[in-house]
């Protein structure tokens, strides 16, 4: 059955669509899926929901399909993206922005300083110079959108999608707005003379 | 207020941008070939340089990129 070229998937999945054609997808992408979600919390049940969302979707964006890849790498692709957008909505479900937000303000009272065992005194004192030079740098450059999206990201570790939802955005928006703001923050740093990367190397010497 | 290693993440994303990258969708709209000539042994890099640049910097494009490659691995003979 993946013997068929893309041509012959395209004829055959067109409306009316072929039965035939669209069980042997479907048996394309629960094995895929299956296989590629083994490590996660997902039941039988769970991948039938993603594969019956797939198709569908397969069916309507069929004609968006421009054969520069094999068409059932396409449709694994749709299927990857219904799948794994259902999982991260599970997992941030519970957690809103302002709860990320405010528990990393929470958490951030607590000095590197105090929890390090072997601290030294010279290099925590110009590591703190650093951090305060860095939130200057965020608070004058970034919008308050963009200082929130970075910090959601970066520092609560939310998926960009999730973070687009609670934003009202998108996702392809939001990395657009990250970009501008890394643009923003380079430029400036440039512009102070101060390296990315000689930055890190001190936090990386802590 | 940033935490320590989130300054870290922040500088080493800084240090990586370019002027001119691509979005989630176009890097999405390409993601099949890309797989497609991953698999094929090509040099990815070269071949389509602004998606293997945007794998390295979004989480979620990444993530996609992982689990469509796995798959396709699984199914190869
Ligand atoms: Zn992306």
């Amino acid at each position: 059955m993946s013997e068929r070229s893309n041509l012959e998937w395209c004829e055959i999945l067109a409306p009316p669509p072929d039965n035939a054609a669209i069980t042997d997808l479907r048996i394309i992408l629960v094995r895929g899926l299956r296989y590629g979600l083994t490590e996660r919390d997902v039941t039988e049940a769970d991948l039938e929901d993603f594969v019956q969302d797939a198709l569908l979707k397969i069916l309507r964006e069929l004609a968006s399909f421009r054969g520069e890849a094999r068409f059932t790498t396409w449709a694994q692709k749709v299927a990857v993206r219904v799948a794994l957008s259902e999982l991260r909505r599970k997992r941030w479900r519970d957690v809103s922005l302002q709860d990320l937000l405010t528990r990393q303000a929470d958490s951030d009272f607590t000095p590197a300083v105090l929890t390090d065992p072997t601290p030294n005194p010279e290099q925590k004192a110009v590591q703190g110079i650093m951090m305060d030079k860095i939130q200057y740098i965020i608070a004058e450059e970034l919008t308050e959108r963009q200082r929130q999206a970075m910090m959601a990201v970066m520092q609560g570790g939310m998926p960009l999608e999730e973070v687009a939802v609670r934003m009202g955005t998108n996702r392809n928006a939001l990395y657009k707005l990250l970009h501008d703001a890394r643009k923003r923050l380079q430029k400036r740093m440039m512009g102070e003379g101060l390296s990315p990367d000689e930055i890190l190397a001190m936090f990386d010497e802590a | 207020m940033p935490s320590q290693s989130s300054v870290q993440s922040m500088m080493r994303a800084i240090a990586a941008t370019r002027q001119i990258e691509i979005g989630c969708d176009e890097c999405f709209e390409q993601l099949d070939r890309f797989v497609d000539l991953k698999i094929a042994g090509e040099n990815v890099e070269e071949a389509l340089p602004l998606v293997w640049q945007h794998l390295e910097r979004c989480n979620d494009c990444r993530e996609e990129f992982e689990l469509l490659l796995s798959m396709l691995e699984a199914a190869a003979p």
